[in-house]
């Protein structure tokens, strides 16, 4: 196993088998039980450094190491470096002091977890957990892990993703993961929000929706914010909507099997309307669940295996 | 007579001959300056070095007033010599910015108490580099810096009108706007080279067509009115086809290339370390291949090193938050060496007039009482840079003489060492142990 998870990129084809097959497990383990905790990281410290606000992220890798009976900080810098703020380096040499294990890092800046992994300033296991516009690894492994539970095996599997792929960490980690797991990701958006050399992505592109649906067995929606009319990316939140956004009329169009999946927040209206979000083949309540399953299965293999704490035995 | 005789040195490259300076200039050359040096004159052997012109660069961020912790005019102008440079042009995105004539008098008198390097202060082309109103160009122009190059570098002048007044009102003193080519829109919050990479890696592009749309507008503008434009860092291969059009049409323009876009690609963005953060930012394979190419024709005229220090904390953070620029005085020569004389684009007669005779043309400091960018013949003033081609050295940032270490070329192996530069005359550099 990797010893950082910066980009889904990094995951080989058994990596990530063995993260979902381990989420499986983890869910196994836990579900329906009166106690979901297990003693597999007790007296390793686990640190949510967050310099962007995300209570849903942080809160579901906070539920993942406590359930993994880890020490569990929250730092919640204010501001970055950018904003004048402590600096990057000066809060990593702080987790390093505290001796933390593993650091959980959200940051508005792309690449920040990689500087923290790569400068010399850490010693623990750096699990990005969404940086900038790049990517947010444990988001695609729940992605998939969702997919995986109703679709089976994705290799082959048709997955569209739709919106605002230009800034969308979710849909570069995805396309990654997806494409090692073998399935044939479709990107759809208006040309504005497709990046440049897109080209060269392990995917198709389409600028129409209609088109898209008719094969898919999952369609994941991304937020698009409607400020983003402010820089000509599209005209109006209205066209949007109308052209990119999910609602009854398209779902018709999709396979009757298919999911609908949303990484949320949600922007109910504009890329996808109430009906769907809340329909039958909508997967996005049970998306947040699984994140819990996915990030556990993360943080014990990158941590159970480390040697600066007491091994899972020694732990139990 | 007293002097120094240097012996055996190969003067643009070319055959081995001995030259006698004294009092600051050279007096002899070839066959009869040893008999001419008379037994009290200091003798160099250099033997198997080059001899160039003093080198000159058009672009230098010295950072004084106002980064002192970045960079002084003595620092700077330190690292210049060890460089082989004799003259460098100081940015005027400084604070307060130089943009009256007591500001640029005082970077000169800075250069001139320093005595490493003489020192050439470029004028900000309009106030406070805003890009609203003209700073007053005439009074820079005669104050005693003597300013002919003006720039609002670090930033465009992107206002169409105000390029076209600024490129008509420098006709009166000879000078010449040095163009940041940024089309401001286009680049806002810009990352890096917008391309593949910068897609993949979540950070916001700098497209090519930015600094084109800007290289155009002012090659036209400037054959327009009938003045010269210099387009600074050149760095697309775009770029290079706009200004060789616009040469074979025989207008008046003018452009540098950076030693790190001639070596340097965008893939190395790919570990978001800060040190490859520049702006205009590093760009693809294709485009440094079209820079050499350019560079060894002549579409682009010199290499200016726009050496930007920054101290270590601009440099030691996440990508996004860090400083645009890099060290560039200590080894552009190097980096000259290794990308255009190594691989057979140029020789070194080119070398110096790539990175001497045509700075000091563009800049008028080939001209007055303390010329630059002269030949290397008998009567003209001493400015000599003697280069080993030979050595090969590991790039070490802790040994620099600027006050930063922001290099991006720590750990390469880089061919060539300036092994001693002259100034009228008098050493400004010499390597420990070496031949001088
Ligand atoms: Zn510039």
């Amino acid at each position: 196993m990797i010893r950082h998870l910066l980009s889904a990129g990094d995951l080989s084809l058994d990596d990530a088998t063995l993260v979902l097959d381990t989420a499986d497990e983890m869910a196994r383990l836990t579900e329906g039980r009166a106690v979901k905790k297990l003693p597999t990281l007790r007296g390793r410290t686990v640190v949510n450094l967050f310099f962007e606000d995300s209570t849903r992220t942080r809160t579901s890798f906070e539920l993942a190491a406590k359930r993994l009976s880890a020490d569990v900080v929250n730092f919640s810098a204010k501001g970055s470096s950018l904003s004048k703020g402590e600096s990057l380096k000066d809060t990593a040499l702080t987790l390093e002091a505290m001796g933390a294990d593993g650091v959980v890092v959200r940051h508005s800046a792309s690449g920040a977890p990689y500087r923290l992994a790569t400068s010399g300033w850490i010693n623990a296991c750096v699990v990005n957990a969404g940086d900038g516009t790049h990517e947010h690894p444990t988001q695609a492994l729940l992605d998939a892990f969702t997919m995986r539970r109703h679709l089976g095996d994705l290799a082959g599997k048709q997955i569209v993703i739709v919106g605002d792929v230009l800034h969308s960490r979710v849909a570069r980690s995805n396309v990654l993961l997806l494409a090692t797991l073998g399935a044939e990701v479709t990107l759809v958006a208006p040309p504005t929000l497709l990046p440049n050399g897109i080209e060269h992505w392990p995917c198709a592109t389409s600028y129409d929706l209609d088109d898209a649906l008719s094969g898919a067995d999952a369609v994941m929606m991304l937020r698009v914010q409607s400020e983003r009319m402010n820089a000509a990316f599209f005209p109006s939140a209205r066209e949007y909507s109308r052209r990119y956004g999910l609602d009854a009329r398209r779902q018709a169009l999709m396979p009757p099997e298919a999911l609908v999946l949303h990484p949320g927040p949600m922007n109910r209206g504009m890329e996808i309307t109430a009906e769907v979000a809340d329909s039958a083949r909508s997967v996005i309540v049970e998306q947040v669940t699984n994140g819990v399953y996915v990030r556990m299965a993360v943080l014990y293999l990158m941590l159970a295996g480390t040697n600066t704490g007491p091994t899972p035995e020694e732990a139990a | 007579m007293s002097g120094t005789l240097i012996t055996g040195a190969r003067v643009l490259g070319g055959d081995p001959q001995d030259v006698l300076i004294d009092d600051g200039v050279i007096v002899a050359l070839g066959a009869g300056a040893r008999e001419q040096a008379g037994d009290d004159a200091t003798t160099i052997d250099a033997t198997g070095l080059i001899a160039l012109p003093g080198l000159v660069d058009l672009h230098t961020h010295l950072r004084e007033p106002g980064r002192e912790d970045a960079e002084t005019v003595e620092t700077g102008t330190r690292a210049a010599a060890r460089g082989g440079f004799t003259a460098v042009h100081a940015m005027a995105n400084t604070d307060p910015v130089a943009d009256t004539a007591g500001v640029v008098e005082q970077v000169w008198r800075l250069g001139r108490e320093a005595g490493h390097a003489d020192v050439r202060p470029v004028g900000a082309v309009t106030i406070g580099l805003k890009g609203e109103r003209l700073a007053e160009l005439g009074a820079m122009a005669e104050s005693a810096a003597g300013v002919r190059v003006f720039s609002d570098d670090g930033v465009c002048v992107h206002d169409a009108m105000l390029m076209r007044r600024a490129l008509e009102y420098v006709k009166a003193f000879d000078g010449v706007i040095a163009q940041h080519a940024q089309e401001p829109r286009l680049t806002e919050g810009a990352q890096m080279n917008e391309g593949e990479l910068s897609g993949r890696l979540g950070l916001r592009g700098w497209p090519s067509v930015a600094e084109e749309a800007i290289v155009a507008r002012d090659v036209l503008l400037a054959a327009h009115v009938g003045s010269r434009v210099h387009i600074c860092h050149l760095s697309t291969k775009g770029s290079v086809e706009i200004v060789r059009l616009a040469k074979e049409r025989g207008l008046p323009v003018t452009a540098e290339v950076t030693p790190h876009h001639l070596l340097l690609t965008d893939e190395l963005v790919a570990g978001y370390d800060p040190r490859y953060k520049v702006n205009p930012p590093l760009r693809s394979a294709a485009d440094v291949a079209a820079l050499r190419e350019a560079l060894a024709d002549g579409t682009i005229d010199i290499v200016a090193t726009d050496h930007a220090p920054h101290p270590v904390e601009a440099k030691d953070c996440e990508w996004d938050a860090a400083a645009f620029g890099m060290l560039g005085l200590e080894t552009a020569l190097s980096v000259v060496q290794h990308t255009m004389v190594d691989t057979g684009l140029l020789d070194w007669a080119g070398v110096a007039d790539r990175m001497s005779f045509a700075p000091a043309r563009i800049g008028r400091c080939d001209t007055g009482d303390q010329p630059h960018g002269r030949p290397v013949a008998v009567g003209e003033p001493a400015n000599l840079t003697l280069v080993d081609a030979s050595t090969t050295t590991t790039v070490d940032p802790s040994a620099s003489a600027s006050l930063s270490r922001n290099t991006p070329y720590e750990g390469m192996k880089l061919p060539g060492t300036v092994v001693a530069t002259f100034l009228r005359g008098r050493p400004t550099h010499h390597t420990t142990g070496g031949t001088a």
